[in-house]
């Protein structure tokens, strides 16, 4: 009996051990991405993060290379390194994902033929906004500056609907 | 009213399924080994059409399916050339060994590099390559019977209807 509630514990207490192991090596993974790399400067680390915080995983929707454990995430951040460490531009390397994995790649689509509704679409729609809104103020102040002038027998409507209290 | 059938259109898409900057260009230059050990260049592709298959020993969705890669290589519906992606040789011959061989080779891409020069996403993936070694039509994730019958063989029908082509 003794026993069989030690082990319970023991079981308990290993489980907690194992999913605060496996939460750690997370989130330690995460981090340690950028530093698997060996730059000769500053500036081609700092190239380096930008990149691949700027890049998407192909295969993971939503998560940039530098966070995402996927295999091809990996491989595009070797990519990106060994681009760096022969000499290519920003603009060079950015040319390269386009050509092979298209706007997707850029978490800021560059400014084409397909992409101009993504980039101006909010402001065409603020636009129109504007203008519903001009509408409707103007409507509303014209009907509250007019002034109503009522004859005798409308008066005495009104008179008789406020209950003719004055 | 045109942003109403955009938007009500965008429920039904898959984000998963992203067009291909590769479709209608020739398939990029390789000069590796296949898992063989044997000189692999674009010289070495079937000119007929032929299917372009992604994978890995790592790779569980390709298990799935394997047996449509299989019966297609028996029947000799179409060639099947393979690319095993960010693998390495080992595995992947162990993996050949166990699973059996559907393709006319496989291409050995341990680096990967192959693979992003072809705009992968990872195993498994499908391509279309035309006679002429230009990527016509690309399959993400399993190909089964179902995706086999209902997306590549109108494809192929597709490919093959084209005038001026040598069949």
């Amino acid at each position: 009996m003794k026993i069989a509630a030690a082990s319970k514990k023991s079981l308990v207490l290993s489980l907690t051990l194992l999913v605060l192991m496996g939460l750690s090596t997370h989130l330690t993974q995460v981090s340690a991405q950028v530093d698997t790399f060996q730059f000769d400067t500053d500036e081609q680390q700092e190239r380096f993060r930008r990149l691949s915080n700027e890049l998407r995983c192909p295969m993971c929707q939503n998560t940039n290379l530098t966070g995402s454990t996927g295999g091809v995430a990996e491989d595009l951040r070797r990519e990106i390194h060994r681009m760096i460490m022969e000499g290519m531009t920003d603009q060079g390397i950015e040319q390269f994902m386009f050509d092979r994995y298209g706007d997707f790649i850029f978490y800021r689509p560059r400014l084409r033929a397909e992409t101009v509704l993504l980039w101006f679409g909010p402001l065409i729609f603020l636009i129109i906004g504007g203008f519903v809104a001009y509408r409707i103020f103007r409507r509303a102040r014209a009907l509250g500056e007019k002034t109503i002038t009522l004859d005798e027998s409308e008066q005495e409507r009104l008179r008789a609907l406020l209950g003719n209290k004055q | 009213m045109g942003l109403a059938i955009l938007l009500w259109r965008g429920l039904y898409l898959d984000p998963k399924e992203l067009p291909s900057v590769l479709i209608d260009k020739p398939m990029p230059a390789f000069a590796l080994t296949t898992v063989d050990g044997e000189s692999a260049t674009n010289a070495d592709l079937p000119d007929q059409i032929f299917l372009l298959n992604i994978w890995g020993s790592y790779c569980l969705p390709c298990l799935i399916e394997h047996p449509t890669l299989m019966r297609l290589s028996e029947v000799g519906e179409i060639p099947v050339v393979g690319v095993n992606y960010s693998d390495r040789q080992d595995l992947a011959l162990d993996w050949l060994d166990d699973n059996g061989n559907p393709f006319a080779f496989s291409i050995l891409d341990e680096s990967g590099r192959f693979g992003i020069d072809l705009g992968v996403y990872g195993a498994p993936e499908t391509y279309l390559v035309d006679a002429d070694g230009v990527i016509r039509f690309r399959h993400v994730s399993v190909l089964d019977e179902t995706v086999w019958a209902q997306e590549f063989v109108p494809a192929i029908a597709e490919l093959k209807a084209e005038p001026g082509r040598l069949e």
